[in-house]
């Protein structure tokens, strides 16, 4: 698979989350790939984002494609995820007080990620890192 | 309804450049908590927040919404004007709550 783009993220840096979803956007719209299909990529993606943002001390967010699909990689360097199916669980949260007032931490991050894309994988090592790799398949808009 | 007659009726103060006149609104969606509007907002919606921060556009973006309001007097935050008129998503200001905003907008959308 073909790299497109992948972008650097800091943890705690709230503020500049997201720039990369304009500039992914654009390109997957020049691409001429249906808006549903955006949508997906990118909500998955910036939720990918925010969870690195919030939890780790930094990160890196991949994009890649090839003819039948994109692959979307969100690897961190941070405390790790102690239990994954609590993490999934929608509305369990262990984002601070802080993070939450600003409208993110809803604990629906992960189960954002799972119902966006058409395939999720997540390896997590506790006091290393986490790293999810989600597919999406054009076919299936 | 196009953006700009939501905006009128709404009394609605713009605070960005747009094409507001094209654009139309195919629904409404209020809310606070940003992965609950990327999971249910509709694309083309309107939608109602007292998020001022500009991860809103990111929010916005990603979901092909038609137009921010910040409610409830809630001035948003210069990086928020700045990034909207960037990315130009249209963003607008009122001293009406979500609720009342929502009222006003759903005969016409819903």
């Amino acid at each position: 698979m073909e790299l497109l783009m992948d972008f650097k993220i800091k943890g705690g840096d709230f503020l500049n989350a997201g720039e990369s979803s304009g500039m992914i956007k654009e390109y997957l719209k020049k691409l001429g790939l249906p808006p549903t299909f955006i949508r997906r990529v990118l909500v998955a993606a910036y939720e990918g984002e925010l969870n690195v943002v919030a939890h780790a001390y930094s990160g890196t967010i991949a994009f890649y494609m090839d003819e039948s699909k994109v692959k979307v990689v969100v690897t961190d360097r941070g405390p790790g995820i102690p239990d994954i199916d609590k993490a999934m669980e929608e509305g369990y949260s262990t984002a601070s007080p802080e993070v939450r007032e600003m409208g993110f931490g809803a604990g629906m991050g992960l189960p954002n990620m799972k119902r966006n894309s058409d395939e999720m994988e997540i390896a997590s090592e506790i006091d290393n890192g986490t790293e999810v790799t989600m597919t999406f398949y054009i076919e299936k808009g | 309804m196009t953006l700009k007659e939501a905006a009128d009726k709404l009394g609605l103060k713009p605070l960005t450049q747009c094409e507001w006149e094209k654009t139309e609104i195919q629904g409404g969606y209020a809310g606070d908590l940003l992965s609950d509007v990327l999971a249910h907002a509709c694309s083309g919606c309107l939608w109602f927040t007292i998020q001022r921060h500009k991860n809103v556009i990111a929010v916005a973006t990603a979901k092909d919404i038609a137009g921010i309001v910040v409610v409830n007097g809630v001035e948003p935050e210069a990086g928020l004007v700045e990034a909207a008129e960037k990315v130009g998503v249209p963003l607008f200001a009122t001293e009406k709550d979500a609720f009342t905003c929502a009222g006003l907008l759903y005969p016409s959308v819903k």
